[in-house]
């Protein structure tokens, strides 16, 4: 007796040991993980929440008659026309009289972002009595411009190696100092679609391109996905045919992205000419891609419904379409949600085939619809991330904040589901 | 008490302490090598030469027995000896386990339930089931009810369906202790009540036979004396058969008793016959504890 309790004694030391090692194991690797988590999203925060702010300049604005509308008609089509970006070189000018040199006139023109003709005719036409009145209008900068206050231009640095010279940096002070400039808050970002002018670009377009992609991906994979669930779970014979159709389920679900990508482009754009760059063939080139999470994911979750009930369905008399839709369906519906939700949440940050499917295109307006051209959040991001300015690197984070808080949204409905609903049976 | 619209819809007879009429085809005596009295005067339900075979495995071996009107058979045996799989025969059951083979004759008030004429959905509505765990929808008391009498369209409109939960529920001994938490979830009752439900569950179509496969093994005492009391308030309507290792609980709640061994039937007799008497050794063995 002694004697193994002393052995046990002596064990139990070495036991503890490794215990503790295994759990210093654990907790170090959890910190790594959570550090590189936290370095990603430090330096995506800190690299785009400027984005969500845009210089603006006042600038008192004589509707001149004689410019926009020398006739005196008012005719829509002659105010649409007008050419309002005199107005604004005119006020600059006004503003800065000692500028002579045509040189410098058009630098001093560039402050303003060619945006600001769109607020101008924008007012006019919603309200052409302000013709021959001048008024006070708080216009976009130019990226420039917004780049030097908000610090990503060095005044330091010499002027050779500056984007904006010593003479516009004076001109920027000048209406800095009489409280002519202001950051606001950037509504154009998520109001806008692509513009090559860093101030004028959104991610509007984007969003709504993805959105009715993922709406398409969700119409087709969701019943398709769960019928075959339903099907292949409690339905099909369990023989060779429905073994060779499990494994090449599981099989699909390990196919890299990019070939649906190509198969999307072979078969639904070459062969069945569906247009190019619409979010209908994203759509089912992503539903490709996530019927087999989805059939996974709702087939793991019909079999975790306990045998007691289907047994007490059939011993009921129940049919065995009645079983599944009275019980079995419902008790599954939340496991199946979540999973729809996780291959979604996928979706949505998958850009690869969608390049191969022409939806990197350059698209200023919104899509209206699944076949009008449009991209998708993640590959705007990929397009800003190439281009040379130094106000879309400030917007490529932006968005990848704004596509990360998308995914957050959508994984933590799922967990949302998965805890709500958990195992009432 | 009886609800005349369901004993229609199921082509059954009503039931009453009436005798029943008899079977319009004679089934022929068993060839059996089972000790004791295997039929009965008025079978609901025959059994001839039954084997069910898992696979290659044969669990039940030519098991011919007679299920009578108004009576507890309950079905004894040492683990595996192939009560459940018996048991699962009489409503089709093991159709759902895919290994699973039966072949033999079972008839139901004269009509062959294997025959690919039967249709499985209304057998198991007059064979109903109650199983080991109680196993309520995740649904409430109510809808749990009710739930029976909704796939056969035993109700035409809502004051009917209410009608027959309350009845099956007062005769499963339940109303009392759920009538003011009818629209609660029936999986938050106690194991008992649950069991119980499931009961008024079965008898909510109004069955002909009800099957038992030990009912009350995950009960406590208290609840199953109250579930075999309701077993044999039952009998007076209902033809039970029930599975239990609990010796006392086949003496106290059964008329006869069948004991199963290794995938035989080894003896049928009287309940009281059998336990103050067996004719063969094995049976008294088990009885007396020596194994099981
Ligand atoms: N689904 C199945 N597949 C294969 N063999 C099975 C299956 N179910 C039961 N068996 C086998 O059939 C035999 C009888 O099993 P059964 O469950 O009918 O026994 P039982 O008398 O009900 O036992 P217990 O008293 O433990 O419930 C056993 O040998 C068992 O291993
Ligand atoms: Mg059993």
């Amino acid at each position: 007796m002694m004697k193994t309790a002393a052995k046990i004694q002596a064990s139990l030391k070495k036991r503890y040991a490794a215990e503790r090692r295994f759990r210093s194991y654990g907790l170090v690797s959890v910190a790594i993980g959570l550090a590189a988590l936290l370095l990603l999203f430090i330096s995506i925060i800190a690299n785009g929440y400027t984005a969500f702010q845009q210089t603006y300049l006042k600038l008192d604005v004589q509707f001149d008659e004689a410019i926009i509308d020398p006739k005196g008609t008012r005719d829509p089509q002659t105010l649409a026309r007008a050419d309002y970006g005199k107005l604004i070189k005119k006020t600059m000018r006004e503003r800065f009289p000692d500028v002579k040199n045509r040189r410098d006139k058009r630098k001093l023109y560039k402050l303003v972002s060619p945006g600001a003709v769109f607020s101008i005719q924008g007012m006019v036409r919603k309200d052409p009595r302000l013709i021959g009145t001048t008024q006070t209008v708080w216009v976009p900068a130019d990226d420039d411009v917004d780049m030097l206050i908000k610090g990503y231009i060095n005044r330091d640095d010499p002027e050779s190696a500056r984007r904006l010279k010593d003479k516009e940096i004076a001109w920027i002070d000048a209406f800095a100092a009489t409280g002519s400039m202001e950051k606001r808050f950037n509504k154009t970002f998520f109001t806008a679609g692509d513009s090559r002018e860093p101030e004028l670009a959104g991610i509007w377009g984007a969003v709504v391109g993805s959105f009715y992609t993922l709406l398409v991906t969700l119409v087709l994979s969701f019943p398709v996905g769960v019928a075959a669930a339903v099907y292949l779970q409690e339905f099909a014979p369990r023989n060779r045919w429905t073994d060779l159709i499990e494994v090449n389920i599981n099989n699909l679900a390990a196919v890299p992205s990019i070939v649906f990508g190509l198969l999307g482009l072979s078969v639904f754009l070459n062969f069945m000419a569906l247009p190019r760059s619409a979010p209908l063939v994203g759509g089912l080139v992503l539903s490709l891609m996530t019927l087999p999470t989805v059939i996974i994911a709702s087939r793991a979750s019909l079999q975790s419904v306990p045998p007691s009930i289907r047994e007490g369905a059939l011993g009921m008399g129940a049919s065995q379409m009645q079983m599944v839709a009275h019980h079995v369906l419902p008790l599954a519906m939340p496991g199946m949600l979540t999973g729809t939700i996780i291959g979604m949440s996928r979706a949505l940050g998958e850009s690869a085939p969608l390049l191969m499917i022409g939806m990197v295109a350059f698209i200023v307006n919104a899509p209206e619809g699944p076949l009008d051209p449009s991209t998708v959040l993640p590959v705007q991001i990929y397009l800003w991330a190439d281009t040379p300015e130094r106000a879309f690197v400030e917007r490529t984070s932006a968005a990848t904040l704004v596509l990360l808080g998308f995914l957050v949204v959508m994984n933590g409905a799922a967990v949302w589901l998965r805890t709500r609903f958990e195992q009432r049976w | 008490m009886l609800n005349q619209k369901q004993a229609v819809l199921l082509e059954s007879p009503a039931k009453s302490n009436e005798p029943a009429p008899p079977p319009p085809v004679k089934i022929h005596e068993p060839d059996t090598k089972t000790v004791g009295r295997v039929t009965v005067d008025k079978p609901i339900m025959t059994t001839r030469e039954v084997d069910v075979y898992y696979g290659d495995k044969q669990a039940i071996n030519n098991v011919s027995i007679d299920i009578s009107y108004n009576e507890v058979l309950s079905m004894i045996g040492p683990s595996g000896c192939g009560k459940s799989t018996f048991l699962r025969c009489l409503n089709r059951m093991n159709d759902t386990i895919e290994s699973a083979h039966v072949t033999g004759k079972i008839e139901l008030e004269g009509h062959d339930i294997y025959d690919k004429k039967t249709d499985v959905v209304t057998l198991r509505a007059r064979v109903g089931m109650v199983f080991q765990k109680p196993n309520p929808f995740p649904k409430s008391v109510y809808e749990n009810a009710a739930y029976g009498p909704r796939i056969h369209g035993l109700a035409r409109n809502q004051s009917e369906l209410d009608e027959i939960v309350e009845n099956s529920l007062h005769r499963a001994g339940l109303w009392d202790e759920v009538k003011d938490r009818l629209s609660q979830p029936g999986t938050g009752l106690s194991g008992g009540q649950q069991q119980r439900l499931c009961i008024a569950r079965c008898i909510a179509v109004n069955p002909d036979v009800i099957l038992m496969d030990e009912p009350c093994s995950a009960l406590d005492p208290i609840a199953t004396a109250k579930i075999e009391e309701l077993i044999d308030e039952l009998r007076r309507n209902y033809s039970i058969v029930i599975v239990t290792h609990s010796m006392q609980q086949a003496a106290r709640v059964s008329q006869r008793t069948a004991y199963f061994h290794l995938g035989d039937l080894i003896e049928v007799g009287e309940t009281s016959t059998i336990f103050t008497n067996p004719q063969v050794k094995l049976t008294e063995d088990y009885l007396t504890g020596r194994f099981g």
